[in-house]
């Protein structure tokens, strides 16, 4: 018998409404955290899974409240406790570490002083033992020279360094249970590989027992024992780790591995259809039946209980569990990618573009020109044909985006020429552009609660190019935005709708009718489908690929996300500092020989698989700034070859396969190394 | 797909406003300055209907006499009848406040959504000026104005709007700063649209409200103004009816004759009140948070 940390019994937490009906946000959740156990719990934004790992530590949000059941630790309901009982437990038993730990980081306060006031409020040690003992958690999560970083305050350092931080704050009581909300969403891909090692490690070397909170599966396999998936305030599958992601007999699990971007396949995943229900919405039935691809009549009506399927030694909460169990192998590959059709028309040429964010000086204004000579963007060379789709993958501060910007007119260009249609220069200043070719370049964001005016609807945003560019009004412009919306599968009745009222994936597909309803040549999409739940990323990008047949549209597609670009791009270029390091046809980019950097990243994706592990070659280090001269990876490379790395700029090589790298290594060097690694 | 969404009927403006008003409605303090304010409302647009007595009657024999079932507020000391004059005080100071607020409304809030749009040095050098504006009491620059243009309404109310805009910009540029940074904005730059239309139909949506509640609570800060103004004898001329000359021509008898002050001393108070909690129900009702935001 295991030893249980904690145990969850029957728990509802939920919220009265206006109309003073009680609405549930969890559904009787029961479930146990046994000692030195690593629970994921994965689930879609508003699955609950955050509520119920904040109730682990006895803490209900304002407005909600517990309905009913306990959360037994030590043989006590912490929901019950008072505040003083709780402080004894927070932090020192059980101890959380947030998402975003920058903030969550005093600014004004130095970082060794904020460890030791966790250790001076969870532990009895004097202040000469607190000063080893600080030493000591900042080399348990791997921080170089902690006494230099105990020194510093948290602006100074990196996302995955203050990441790091949180993680010896947590530690610092030895707490019994570490509960970790969404710990490595807001990091890079390569520092997040480092950030989940660490918890791996941390994990086997305390013993501690850890609840995982994310929506990411990639991460959550990496660092589970066992895996909990939440739907709409239920918990619908509960057991090990491996028999949930290899063998799902959920419908829904089953569904939302399928639409997950991986690495191992070529095109793009399966979509699932509908969204979450809005809590309070489903009276009866299974809350999964709106969407689910088995359901049966008697799913409309009865709700199915929490069954344990004793051979996978997991429980799970559908009637047709058992069809599932059988449909193991079947029909995993799904490729829909449509292949460019190779017109070699040229639509857009970036010619040594360069980009500086430096601030004029006086003279420098006058003179109309900026003086910089390592510019955050430098040297970019991209010729684009019709109809292909271009990604652009990096890091956060790999350029990517401003790259988009200057395209877009919106980001004065330093130096360089952006050609559009073989001979039309584009101007760098937006108002000297001809509207025809601003028509011609549309942008989609990141996140469409930001990209569209929370006060217009549906119509008035849809209407805003039909109106600029082809002066459309009347009847003429009422059918032309319901055409345009019945294009990116939204109805007539979303015309009056505010985009509070859409889901995200709905308020992104009126974006993307936005940008349609130009009749655009080149569309930017940057990081489209970051903000969206998994089984809606893959809608968007379905979406984004069939206009792409209907329209012939170019798309230039900035994305962190390998998985993701890999689905969608005919040709991925990668960026390092605002420098080119790799461009070529998808298919070889992902292949060796690779840029040293696009190694780096490749091994740092987290396919939604335990027994894939992620390969970490290079440190995670930041570099504010490119270097001044030589390779721009040099600062973080694991194949340096020396001096010449560090003084000049590496040429560009092309492999058979038409895949240009920028590397001072040899070709076939490059790709015996990476092969025999 | 099915759609867990309800289907919501498009609004009417009217049905907008209806809805909003009934929001207001449903807390006490707001419904409590709802009646306020609209009791003064009618009374200053149908009160010459019905007055007992003539508000410009002098009677030496009827001087300050208390409040009697003739002279319901009594009498000054003109013999005038307090409860008349009261009813009619409000005229002047509501209409005129009430006009000089949108004054205040329309080039406070066009000038700081403009700052708050093209920003850099013209931002600066505008918002410098605002700033040295802030600094002079308003007071001392009205007693100029008025006494280089006479004490006419069409004097009084670009004056009064002028000087109370000012803190409208800042609401105003502020509201701006914080729909600027949001991508719809970019797209809508991206897309081409000059500055004019951005500003119409991207920002406006989004800042119309917060200056709105800002334009309201400036009104009951302008009646206070106003009449102070005439209470220095700068504001309404005699012999027409005001609550600030009433209570100036009064005060000195207060210690007898109460009445001829407390009367306008009621009237222009509850007006204030009345706006003031209106104003707050009203920012309520848009779901803007005023103690989050300082006024000037």
């Amino acid at each position: 018998m295991q030893q249980v940390v904690q145990e969850i019994k029957n728990l509802s937490i939920g919220f009265t409404s206006k109309k003073g009906e009680q609405i549930s946000i969890l559904k009787n959740i029961s479930t146990t955290i046994n000692k030195g156990e690593t629970v994921g719990i994965v689930g879609e934004s508003g699955s609950g899974k955050s509520t119920l790992a904040l109730a682990m530590m006895g803490y209900v949000k304002h407005g909600l409240f517990t309905i009913s059941g306990e959360c037994i630790y030590q043989s006590n309901d912490i929901l019950k406790m008072k505040n003083r009982e709780l402080e004894n437990i927070r932090g020192r038993k059980i101890a959380m570490i947030p998402q975003n730990a920058g903030q969550s980081l005093t600014p004004n306060l130095k970082i060794g002083y904020q460890i030791d006031e966790a250790l001076r409020l969870h532990t009895n040690f004097q202040k000469e033992d607190r000063d080893v003992k600080i030493s000591e958690l900042l080399n348990k999560v791997r921080l170089p020279s902690p006494e230099t970083i105990a020194k510093r305050y948290p602006h100074e350092l990196s996302g995955g360094q203050q990441q790091r931080v949180a993680v010896a704050m947590a530690l610092a009581g030895s707490p019994d249970l570490l509960l970790l909300d969404e710990p490595t969403t807001g990091l890079d891909v390569t520092t997040q590989a480092h950030v989940l090692e660490l918890l791996n490690f941390i994990a086997k070397d305390t013993g501690t027992s850890m609840v995982y909170v994310s929506h990411d599966l990639g991460a959550i396999a990496q660092v589970s024992d066992r895996v909990i998936v939440m739907y709409s305030g239920e918990i619908v599958l509960d057991g090990p780790v491996r028999t949930i992601l290899k063998n799902p007999i959920h419908p829904y699990t089953y569904g939302l591995l399928k639409s997950i971007p991986k690495l191992t396949l070529s095109g793009l995943p399966n979509s699932m259809s509908g969204s979450q229900p809005q809590p309070g919405t489903i009276k009866e039935g299974c809350s999964f039946y709106d969407r689910c691809e088995f359901a049966e009549d008697k799913c409309k009506i009865n709700s199915p209980e929490l069954e344990f399927v004793s051979d996978l030694n997991t429980s799970v909460r559908c009637f047709n569990h058992k069809k599932l169990h059988k449909k193991k192998d079947e029909d995993t590959k799904s490729s829909k990618k449509v292949l460019r059709k190779l017109t070699k028309n040229e639509i857009l040429d970036i010619s040594s573009v360069s980009i500086s964010y430096a601030k004029q000086k006086f003279i420098e204004q006058l003179l109309n020109k900026i003086d910089d000579t390592n510019p955050t963007v430098k040297d970019i060379n991209i010729k684009i044909d019709k109809g292909e789709t271009l990604a652009l993958v990096g890091e956060s501060g790999s350029g990517k985006s401003t790259i988009l910007k200057s395209i877009a007119g919106l980001i004065k260009a330093k130096d360089g020429i952006i050609k559009f249609d073989k001979n039309k220069i584009l101007s760098n200043d937006l108002k000297k552009r001809d509207a025809n070719y601003l028509r011609a370049i549309q942008l989609i964001f990141q996140n469409p609660d930001e990209s569209l005016n929370p006060n217009h609807t549906v119509e008035e945003i849809v209407s805003q190019p039909l109106k600029l560019y082809f002066g459309l009004s009347g009847n003429e412009l009422k059918q032309k935005i319901i055409e345009v919306l019945k294009k990116v599968r939204l109805g007539e009745f979303y015309l009056t709708r505010y985009p509070r009222q859409l889901s995200g994936g709905e308020k992104q597909r009126v974006a993307v009718a936005r940008a349609f309803a130009a009749k655009p040549d080149i569309i930017l999409c940057d990081e489209v489908t970051s903000a969206l739940d998994v089984s809606v990323q893959a809608a968007v990008l379905n979406l984004l690929q069939e206009l792409k047949v209907d329209f012939g549209t170019t798309y230039i597609f900035v994305s962190h996300d390998l998985a993701v670009v890999k689905a969608i791009s005919d040709r991925v270029a990668v960026l390092y500092q605002g420098r080119l390091c790799e461009i070529g046809p998808s298919e070889s980019v992902y292949k060796f020989p690779s840029h040293p950097y696009t190694e780096v990243l490749l091994g740092a994706v987290l396919e939604p698989d335990p027994d894939i592990k992620p390969k970490l070659v290079a440190e995670d280090i930041v570099e504010e700034k490119p270097p001044e001269k030589g390779c721009s990876f040099q600062g973080r490379c694991p194949r340096l070859l020396g001096q010449i790395c560090k003084t000049d700029v590496p040429p560009w090589q092309i492999d058979e396969n038409g895949n240009a790298i920028r590397c001072h290594i040899k070709i076939n060097d490059l790709k015996n190394q990476q092969i025999s690694n | 797909m099915t759609l867990v969404i309800k289907q919501e009927k498009p609004k009417s403006t009217f049905s907008k406003i209806v809805e909003i008003i009934s929001t207001m409605a449903s807390r006490p303090s707001g419904l409590i300055g709802l009646i306020i304010l609209v009791f003064h409302v009618t009374l200053a647009i149908t009160s010459p209907l019905y007055v007992p007595h003539d508000y410009k009657a002098i009677d030496p024999s009827l001087m300050l006499q208390a409040p009697s079932s003739e002279y319901w507020f009594g009498t000054d000391s003109l013999g005038r009848d307090v409860f008349t004059r009261t009813i009619l005080g409000g005229r002047t100071a509501l209409t005129v406040t009430f006009f000089g607020s949108l004054i205040a409304l329309l080039w406070g809030g066009a000038l700081g959504i403009f700052c708050g749009l093209v920003g850099g040095k013209i931002d600066d050098v505008v918002m410098r000026i605002i700033d040295a504006f802030l600094s002079i009491p308003w007071i001392l620059a009205m007693l100029l104005i008025v006494s280089l243009l006479g004490t006419s309404t069409i004097v009084l109310i670009p004056a009064l709007g002028f000087f109370y805009g000012k803190g409208i910009v800042r609401v105003a540029r502020a509201a701006t700063h914080d729909v600027i940074a949001k991508d719809f904005i970019v797209s809508a730059r991206a897309r081409g649209h000059g500055n004019f239309s951005i500003i119409w139909n991207e920002i406006l949506p989004n800042v119309r409200d917060a200056i709105m509640v800002e334009g309201a609570m400036r009104w009951s800060w302008m009646l206070l103004g106003f009449s102070s103004l005439s209470f220095l004898g700068f504001g309404v001329s005699p012999p027409t009816p005001d609550w600030g000359l009433m209570i100036s021509n009064a005060r000195g008898l207060m210690s007898f004759a109460y009445w001829a002050v407390l009367a306008p001393i009621f009237g222009l108070s509850s007006l204030i009140i009345g706006i003031n909690l209106t104003a707050d129900a009203f920012a309520k009702a848009l779901g803007i948070d005023r103690s989050t935001k300082a006024p000037v």
